[in-house]
């Protein structure tokens, strides 16, 4: 590990500090004349002059047994935004979507919420009990789960407050704080159906009551026929167990809707007659309207869509010429059937090519290959989806919500990029 | 789907273990629940009372457990406290620019005061509540919404008696009707609107954590702009490991026990902070805390107890540590740390250490 090549191998002569790297790449093209196509006006050192990591050792395996992005990477984390809680314990950060391509988040930097902090609890300590209107109340050890008929589904997870700070207008700079309360993952687990079947719900259970072994309990309903319909429980995503942080080693996947109701460290699920309308779904997860009334069980995250590059974190690097606009389009209600961009801030419209086969109740990656002028932008997307809801305008939602629901905005975002392909977070009228 | 789950049950009933039979349309995997096991997670409580246990508390009560319990976030009269939520109060506040939503102004449903005090707070030592301190707690939060009188008592039995405000202020969710037939209308691709103009900006408001900017390079000679990369490079330069934290072990500490104590801690951190940029929070920061007469933390807002017990002399010390750490309201009555104490001797001596750790 500490012989000499693989040290000159990891620092190479012109220095990877931190500090350079977003720049290295940049200055060595300095001085090309601009232009697609063009002919360079010296040759490019780092191809015409030997690299360290030409001639000297890599690592060898067994180097990291758990790999880690390259530390080029650092910057591709969650990011926190201190001022929206009273304490990181009971709080929210944010997936860096800006930053990532194709749909599914790695785990390590896919959002958290807690409500009492994140608790570590091991897959032998783990009990899932099983209580109320059913024929045999059940308790399952983790390897008792792991005996019965699996299933792997990929489905997106949005808190309900995921762009709830731009109810009163623009207010965070980039679509990693404005759209970055999401992420879409592979989920291996058991059905809730599976479980429910176990225990034999009797006739009179017609809402289960699902909470977390965790301080803060964070205890939802959820009505019976959608328990059965879709929602199951989770002990793996993407491939590996679930991260501490996302409720390891069980959580509940309730696809579609509000991320609240996904209870991480899943302890007991109740069979009840009616809603336990706890803390989580009366003082919170309400949308406060207009009128001073407030809607209840919004469960349902609809159609909604962001550009993720060019925006704030990720702005447009070159000239005038090809470039790819693209972004993330997602739906509680099904899959997405389509979803169109503005560059003029919703005058003309056109469809965007869908990079991934949409899937129910999951992220879809859209591509639009764009030649641009080198022009300012008003850069928008509008999200479809196969009921045929449309993403509405922020001017639609508030006309209808007022300003202070707090929930489920999904308005459609827009962003401003200026000539020099900055771009930030406006409002259009 | 059938097929396949008619295999695996047959397999399982070849190989199933525990208490619970395999009938036809099951695959007997897991066990009976006990109904000792079914009390004590299965403690939920319903709008209409169902859950409750049996038990009474009263206001006069409520107020005391109130003070050394709740009031360190949520205020002396239920008010709020720093960026902690208020617990009463805003009532008619529901329509305006910023409506304040409380139990008294918000919540629906008695049951979900009860339920949530008993099974979540105090926040950092959830479920050590007494369930007639849970009563006597939900009376205090009832009373200083003037909703009863300083001589009332709620128990089980009368407590479906008890209205909130705004039970009658919440409606099903109606999106369907009331939105969907302007959000499915065939969206418009051409000419759809005037021109835009920008009406706000987030950079106006500036309130964003700082963030790096990711640029590339490109054959066109495209270089990132200079204030740009700085700024990025600013912002995506991690905190180095604290130095401060390792420069201050003290060798004659017990590394392992150092590490118990840091085990131990996750009780405490949920109010103070050690180490390097240690803040005031919901409790003190307690950097250098050996040695130093107590309410040692400069801007923090100790109880009236607190600085009493400063001024008749009080030096934190192993000892002195040790008898506030085994019981906070013994050493310093009616001070307002929410925290029942640390029973046993050995994780009182690592938290102490662990606190050494963090001494000069």
């Amino acid at each position: 590990m500490t012989d000499m090549p693989n040290d000159a191998a990891k620092t190479p002569s012109h220095g990877p500090s931190r500090r350079d790297f977003l720049r290295t790449a940049g200055l060595a093209a300095g001085g090309a004349v601009v232009g697609a196509g063009a002919n360079a006006a010296s040759p490019d050192p780092l191809i015409t002059e030997v690299q360290p990591y030409a001639s000297f050792l890599g690592e060898g395996v067994d180097a990291t047994p758990y790999g880690m992005p390259i530390h080029f990477e650092d910057h591709v984390v969650r990011r926190n935004v201190e001022w929206l809680t009273a304490d990181p314990i009971s709080s929210i950060n944010f997936t860096p979507i800006h930053a990532l391509d194709g749909t599914i988040t790695p785990q390590g930097c896919a959002f958290e919420r807690h409500h009492s902090g994140a608790i570590e609890m091991s897959k032998d300590e783990y009990r899932l009990m099983i209580t109320g209107l059913v024929e045999r109340p059940l308790v399952f050890t983790f390897g008792d789960l792991m005996r019965l008929p699996r299933v792997t589904r990929v489905h997106f997870c949005e808190c309900a407050a995921n762009s709830g700070m731009e109810w009163g207008g623009a207010q965070l700079n980039g679509a990693q704080f404005t759209h970055g309360m999401i992420h879409n993952m592979e989920y291996t687990g058991v059905t809730l159906r599976t479980l429910l079947d176990e225990a034999g719900v009797k006739p009179e259970g017609s809402w289960i009551y699902v909470e977390g072994h965790d301080a803060s309990s964070n205890g939802r309903s959820i009505p019976m026929e959608k328990a059965l319909d879709d929602c199951m429980i989770a002990f793996s995503a993407n491939g590996e167990a679930l991260r501490m942080e996302h409720g390891y080693p069980v959580r509940l996947v309730v696809p579609g809707w509000e991320g609240n109701l996904w209870v991480k460290w899943l302890r007991r699920i109740g069979v009840h007659d009616g809603p336990m309308e706890s803390r989580e779904e009366t003082s919170k997860y309400t949308d406060l309207m207009p009128d001073g009334r407030a809607r209840k069980w919004t469960w349902a995250m609809h159609a909604k869509s962001v550009v993720t590059s060019p925006s704030p974190q990720m702005p447009i690097g070159h000239g005038p010429g090809p470039m790819v606009i693209t972004g993330l389009a997602w739906s509680g209600l099904g899959k997405i059937a389509r979803v169109d961009v503005s560059l003029d801030g919703g005058v003309n419209w056109q469809t965007a090519r869908l990079g991934t086969e949409p899937g129910d109740k999951a992220v879809t990656r859209f591509y639009l290959d764009h030649d641009w002028d080198g022009q300012p932008m008003y850069l928008q997307s509008r999200a479809i989806d196969e009921t045929g809801y449309v993403q509405p305008s922020k001017e639609q939602l508030r006309a209808i919500r007022g300003l202070n629901s707090i929930y489920h905005n999904n308005g459609i975002q827009t962003w401003y990029v200026n000539e020099s392909g900055e771009a930030e977070n406006v409002e259009v009228s | 789907m059938s097929k396949c789950r008619k295999l695996i049950t047959t397999t399982a009933l070849i190989t199933v273990f525990g208490a619970v039979p395999a009938l036809a349309d099951t695959l007997g995997v897991g066990r009976l629940a006990l109904p000792e096991e079914i009390a004590a997670w299965d403690i939920a409580v319903m709008p209409d009372g169902r859950g409750l246990p049996e038990g009474r508390g009263n206001v006069l009560d409520g107020e005391d457990y109130w003070i050394d319990q709740c009031a360190v976030c949520h205020g002396d009269f239920a008010e709020g406290a720093g960026a902690w939520p208020a617990i009463v109060g805003g009532r008619g506040s529901l329509t305006d620019d910023r409506p304040e939503k409380t139990v008294e102004s918000y919540w629906p449903y008695l049951s979900t005061v009860w339920d949530y005090i008993n099974r979540s707070m105090p926040f950092g030592a959830a479920q050590t509540l007494e369930t007639d301190e849970v009563y006597a707690i939900t009376a205090y939060i009832l009373y200083s919404a003037g909703l009863v009188d300083d001589d009332f008592e709620l128990s089980n039995e009368n407590f479906t008696e008890i209205r909130l405000p705004n039970e009658g202020g919440f409606y099903l969710d109606d999106r369907a009707e009331a939105e969907f037939p302007e959000f499915t209308q065939d969206p418009c691709m051409s000419d759809c609107r005037d021109p835009v103009e920008i009406s706000a900006r987030a950079t106006d408001i500036d309130v964003t954590p700082e963030f790096p900017v990711i640029r590339y390079s490109y054959s066109d000679g495209s270089a990132p702009a200079p204030a740009a990369i700085e700024e990025a490079d600013e912002a995506s330069v991690q905190p180095e490991e604290a130095p401060a934290e390792e420069a201050i072990q003290t060798a004659s500490l017990d590394p392992a026990l150092v590490a118990a104590g840091e085990a131990a801690w996750r009780q405490c951190r949920t109010c103070h902070q050690l180490g390097d940029g240690a803040r005031n929070g919901t409790g003190p920061q307690l950097n250098d805390i050996i040695g130093q007469t107590a309410a040692h933390a400069d801007g923090f807002r100790y109880s009236p107890a607190f600085t009493e017990a400063a001024e008749g002399g009080l030096v934190w010390n192993e000892e002195t540590l040790d008898a506030f750490l085994e019981n906070p309201a013994g050493l310093i009555p009616r001070n307002r740390m929410s925290f029942r104490g640390v029973r046993s001797e050995d994780e009182r001596a690592a938290l102490i250490a662990y606190l050494m750790s963090y001494s000069n």
